[in-house]
């Protein structure tokens, strides 16, 4: 099996799912890892530790920054002429959107969010952002697939040559149209998606003011502060910082839900935490029955109990 | 200008889930629908950038005949118009959804393309991540998927899509496709005269032709549920030492 695994960077710094998705990969067969763009070089760097026996970087003078036409153009330009029996990339934003459009210029069946490719011919892939899944038929000259990130621990030290060869990509000046044209650096540091442990609140905060104490606790603790569906909607939060199946993804050490009370489209957002903590006055809610540990009481009385506590131990 | 919205019926998010006899779709029974969370935003991106720019809204669901209601609202909330293409309400590919929803905007657009044509980012529930990106480059039209912000003028639209540390910035000349994301708005409800108004609306429908290209639904599965004992730490703050010591095994002190 020829395996080749789109590798997403931004400006030369891998995304750690792509890690995930050469883990996967090379239960597959020989691996090939796809590098595009500025920063190709340094982000090749290490991939054979993961378990690229090959590392293709694509390059042309068009590459200059992430665009879905051109980085699909360039990754059907190396799989086709190498014979690819399988292309996947990690279930990202990029690597879902550059999957998607190499299965469209090639006419061929995708699947997003793959768990498993237990047997031939059949595929296991999140439905409802992970609440369901789906099996279904995939039996395909070359198979075009996502990984679930998170669904797979990514580990390094597997020896493999990562031997790095250049392949220049003909482009035409059109697929530069869909290409980032300029960025806005919104957070500098740990992110939601990076934190340790994200403190996150629900319903049961009652406003926007009262996530000034989830602030004050995060900061503390080294976390990002998160948040479910209803905060959003209520307007007491961005929507960037919302956790869940149309928010962000999160698999942190430590996951402190405050206030929430567990819908099935939140608990998939979160479920790949080590440790879930839950403060709930609601015995029942699903978020305190699902959770590790949890403290049945008002989270206005235990979160400022909480705060004095991390300071009494630092002091 | 003119923008069309793509739309798909689900079932309201947060209702419990379960399947039918043979596992090859949900059980309707008891559940309330509604338009995909994504889409739902973009209906109202699309309602907001024509009323700045004296435009229209058409919505366009491929489902079963029930998703009449799903284009109704959209018409309440200020879409002028709606089209269904009507299915026998079993699961089609992806593959058969682009395919299909290609045909039917030629259908739209026999006096010239949309300016603007939104995707929802993902469906809630098949989540293919890709009925949006294949409909455009059948249409030979730039796409951006993961959008948070719109906006148009003198003939470019700007995209903005979140990242975690960052905002992408994209600029396509019109027409275009984009896939919408929840958070670019809030919603608005839809006011009595706005049902009212929908309710009077005609559905224009077209039935669509079904070429089934995969991957193909074999069954859905409902994942195997993690037992949790949960640890009650206590009933009030002096839990707080506990739950610090819990954070402090986890590594986080």
């Amino acid at each position: 099996m020829s395996v080749f695994v789109l590798v997403e960077h931004d400006r030369g710094e891998v995304e750690p799912a792509s890690l995930e998705a050469l883990t996967f990969a090379r239960t597959r067969g020989d691996v090939t890892a796809v590098v595009v763009g500025e920063g190709a070089d340094q982000a090749a760097a290490g991939l054979g530790g993961y378990g690229a026996s090959h590392i293709t970087i694509a390059t042309n003078e068009l590459l200059a920054d992430y665009g879905p036409d051109a980085w699909a153009d360039a990754l059907a330009q190396v799989v086709g002429a190498a014979g690819a029996t399988e292309v996947l990339a990690a279930g990202t934003d990029r690597g879902n959107e550059v999957i998607a459009q190499l299965a469209a210029r090639l006419d061929l069946p995708m699947a997003a969010n793959v768990l498993e490719l237990a047997k031939p011919g059949e595929v296991l892939r999140l439905q409802w952002g992970g609440s369901l899944h789906e099996l279904a038929a995939f039996e395909e000259p070359m198979l075009l697939y996502t990984i679930s990130p998170h669904s797979i621990e990514a580990t390094g030290g597997a020896g493999a040559s990562g031997t790095v060869v250049e392949q220049p990509i003909e482009l035409d000046e059109s697929a530069t149209v869909t290409m980032i044209k300029d960025r806005v650096t919104t957070a500098e540091g740990i992110t939601l998606a990076t934190a340790p442990i994200v403190v996150s609140g629900g319903r049961g905060m009652g406003s926007a003011e009262a996530f000034d104490m989830l602030e004050e606790l995060a900061d503390l603790v080294g976390g990002k502060v998160g948040c479910s569906r209803v905060v959003t909607n209520n307007g007491w939060r961005n929507h960037r910082d919302q956790v869940g199946q149309t928010g962000t993804v999160v698999a942190p050490d430590v996951y402190l839900a405050c206030g929430i009370s567990g819908a099935i489209q939140h608990w998939v957002g979160m479920m790949n935490a080590k440790t879930v903590i839950a403060i709930n006055t609601d015995k029942d809610a699903p978020m305190v029955t699902k959770a590790d540990y949890a403290i049945v009481a008002d989270l206005h009385d235990v979160v400022p109990a909480l705060i004095e506590e991390v300071k009494r131990r630092r002091a | 200008m003119r923008i069309l919205v793509c739309i798909k019926r689900v079932p309201a998010p947060g209702a419990k889930i379960n399947l039918t006899g043979d596992a090859q779709a949900i059980d309707p029974t008891n559940l309330g629908f509604t338009i995909s969370p994504h889409e739902e935003c973009a209906v109202e991106e699309a309602v907001q950038q024509a009323e700045q720019h004296d435009g229209s809204v058409t919505v366009l669901t491929l489902g079963p005949a029930a998703a009449e209601e799903q284009l109704r609202s959209a018409l309440a909330v200020g879409a002028d118009a709606a089209f269904l293409m009507p299915t026998d309400g079993s699961a089609w590919d992806p593959m058969a959804t682009a395919r299909a929803l290609t045909a039917g905007i030629g259908e739209l657009e026999t006096d010239g393309p949309f300016d603007l044509i939104f995707f929802g980012n993902e469906s809630a529930d098949s989540g293919g991540y890709q009925v949006g990106i294949r409909v455009a480059r059948a249409l030979g039209r730039p796409m951006v998927n993961g959008i948070k912000g719109v906006a148009v003028s003198n003939g470019v639209v700007t995209a903005r899509r979140e990242t975690a540390t960052s905002n992408e910035v994209f600029e396509l000349p019109l027409p275009a496709v984009l896939g919408i994301k929840e958070g670019i708005n809030l919603p608005r409800y839809p006011t009595l005269k706005g049902r009212m108004a929908a309710k009077k609306k005609e559905v224009v429908s077209s039935i669509p032709e079904h070429r089934p290209g995969g991957p193909e639904l074999i069954r859905l599965l409902t994942p195997p549920q993690q037992t949790t004992t949960t640890v009650i730490l206590g009933t009030g703050p002096e839990a707080a030492p506990a739950l610090v010591d819990v954070l402090e095994e986890a590594g986080i002190l």
